[in-house]
């Protein structure tokens, strides 16, 4: 039985196959890296594990057990955490209120919720802004903000949608440096990248999909060097 | 923190001593109704303000307590304080039924959904005569005369209606429903049962709803569906007071209580004889005009903005001026 599997899985929008029969399975404390051009299909993808869509066919399992049929919420509570390419903060809330409402989903006391989410945040380097209403945090501290809140409902795997995205290269450092981190405490991790720099740095291993479909996975290196992987990223015309 | 108490003490204080003080039955009877709508106001204010599930429907768990506590009366022959006890969890039923309908529906299309529950409960009350005596109304007979144990009722229900929903916003429950107003999928994926918790918070709204509504039969001693079951006089008075006052703030729908309570009766006694009969009448124009108003101006209500209000009083400039020197 693999940590995470996913198996032949289909979405079917309305005649366009946004993902047309993807299998991968994802190792325990590994980052795993999905790859490919826009509109791809990665955030679908997503959006099926945690069943924000309903899969046309196939089967997503963790821990073997099959995550078809569950709420989205149910998900959540099962360990699976995830962050929002377009990023979603509670925005009337404070940073630290935000996170303190996820921290709710494992935890029943006001103050047990404050001292997980002033943990997450303190791991995640957003304290100083912890009394900020969040839709006044600069984009870097959005995202930082989506990982800290999807962290405080204590996940086993996490499922980051574009989490570099937007960022100065400062910031980006950063932004590796905590999804290391996040490994270290042995979180295992799903990261869905445009910047090449950051996926090939930090992935264990790597699967590619174009257009819905499976193109390549490997190790960073073998999918680097793979003709349909740069053809697809690059155009023909460089392969 | 030490200075609320002391604000929060003297409020008290002046609530309990104010029958004592103002003897007039009338002025008691205005505070009587503005602790009723500090209930209403604040359990309309959990739903749609804390949750972001905006109700035009209250009407129906008024009157759904209301005619609990009537029907003690006409049906049980027992004492209508019963609807104390009954009313609050006969509107609780209620309240789980339309969120069974109506949740499943999002945003404008929940609150179009609440409009038409109240116009479904207001018709099935008129012509439901075997019941409810349709258009007739229930009366009943006054327990007290004097007003004063109404109002410490009242007084009560407002006060303990505060503090249970403050209580509930420091909760989990709390930071779900404002989670739930803000993103429902960010909500959803961070393992919150939105459905779920939704259906609380309307629990909790119309049981306090219904507990004003079996108060109001009780200290009325009439009721008809016209009133109790109104669009008007509830339901969107219930959503003035939460605007006026202030949503998502727990002290907003009691300052918009006594606001909103205080103008209408102004209004509909023709600032109290001095102007013609047709001001009383224009009532309706000029809520519109203040609802117009306080969202331009106050979009975040009386309590909401009052940091926006001390500044034009002016004290706010001085508080700024002092920061600015260091
Ligand atoms: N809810 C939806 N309804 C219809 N089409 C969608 C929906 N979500 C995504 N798509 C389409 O599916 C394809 C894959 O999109 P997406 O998964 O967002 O790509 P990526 O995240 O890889 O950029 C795109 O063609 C997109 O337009
Ligand atoms: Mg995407």
């Amino acid at each position: 039985m693999s940590f995470f599997e996913v198996e032949e899985i289909r979405k079917n929008f309305g005649g366009l196959m946004a993902v047309d029969g993807v299998s991968f399975r994802v190792k325990q404390g590994e980052i795993f890296g999905l790859i490919g051009p826009n509109g791809s299909g990665k955030t679908t993808i997503f959006n099926l594990i945690n069943q924000f869509y309903p899969l046309t066919s196939g089967d997503i399992r963790f821990q073997g057990k099959s995550l078809k049929g569950m709420k989205t919420h149910q998900i959540a509570k099962l360990g699976i955490g995830r962050t929002f390419q377009v990023v979603k903060p509670l925005k009337r809330m404070t940073v630290l209120e935000n996170v303190m409402a996820s921290a709710f989903v494992r935890v029943g006391t006001f103050e047990d919720a404050r001292s997980v989410a002033l943990e997450t945040l303190e791991f995640c380097n957003l304290m100083d802004h912890r009394n900020k209403q969040a839709r006044s945090l600069p984009i870097a501290g959005r995202k930082r903000l989506e990982i800290a809140r999807a962290l405080a409902t204590r996940p086993q795997l996490l499922l980051l949608d574009e989490t570099a995205a937007g960022l100065n290269p400062k910031e980006l450092d950063e932004a590796i440096n905590l999804i290391l981190r996040i490994r270290d405490r042995g979180v295992t991790i799903i990261i869905v990248e445009h910047i090449m720099k950051v996926i090939m740095s930090i992935s264990d291993r790597i699967h590619a999909i174009n257009y819905g479909r499976t193109i390549a996975e490997g190790t960073p290196e073998e999918v680097a060097n793979n003709r349909e992987v740069i053809e697809a990223y690059l155009g023909e015309s460089y392969a | 923190m030490k200075r609320r108490a002391v604000i929060l003490g003297i409020l008290v204080l002046f609530f309990v001593l104010f029958p004592w003080v103002i003897r007039s039955d009338y002025y008691q009877h205005l505070m009587i109704l503005a602790f009723m709508w500090v209930v209403i106001g604040g359990a309309w204010n959990l739903l749609a303000g804390y949750t972001g599930q905006v109700s035009f429907g209250h009407a129906v768990f008024f009157g759904t307590g209301a005619y609990t506590a009537g029907l003690c009366v006409t049906k049980l022959g027992i004492s209508a304080w019963w609807g104390m006890l009954f009313g609050g969890p006969a509107a609780t039923l209620i309240g789980l039924f339309i969120g069974w309908v109506c949740f499943r529906l999002r945003g404008p299309y929940f609150a179009l959904a609440t409009i038409a529950a109240g116009e479904i409960f207001r018709l099935v009350a008129i012509n439901w005569e075997s019941l409810t005596e349709g258009m007739v109304g229930i009366l009943i007979i006054q327990t007290f005369r004097a007003k004063w144990p109404y109002y410490y009722l009242a007084f009560f229900l407002a006060a303990a209606s505060i503090f249970v929903f403050g209580r509930v916003m420091r909760s989990k429950w709390g930071f779900y429903f404002v989670s739930i107003r803000e993103d429902q999928d960010a909500a959803e994926s961070m393992g919150i049962n939105t459905t779920l918790y939704k259906n609380v918070s309307l629990m909790i709204s119309s049981f306090f709803t219904g507990l004003a509504g079996a108060f109001y039969m009780n200290y009325m001693a009439f009721i008809d569906p016209e009133v109790v079951f109104s669009l008007h006089y509830i339901s969107i008075m219930a959503i003035l007071v939460g605007i006026i006052g202030g949503v998502g703030t727990i002290w907003g729908p009691a300052v918009g209580a006594f606001v909103m309570v205080f103008l209408q009766e102004t209004f509909r006694s023709a600032i109290f004889g001095l102007a013609p009969k047709w001001v009383s009448e224009s009532h309706v124009l000029v809520f519109g005009l203040l609802v117009i108003f306080v969202i331009l101006y106050l979009s975040n209500g009386i309590v909401g903005d009052w940091p926006k209000i001390q500044g034009l009083l002016g004290k706010g400039r001085k508080v700024r001026r002092l920061e600015e020197r260091g």
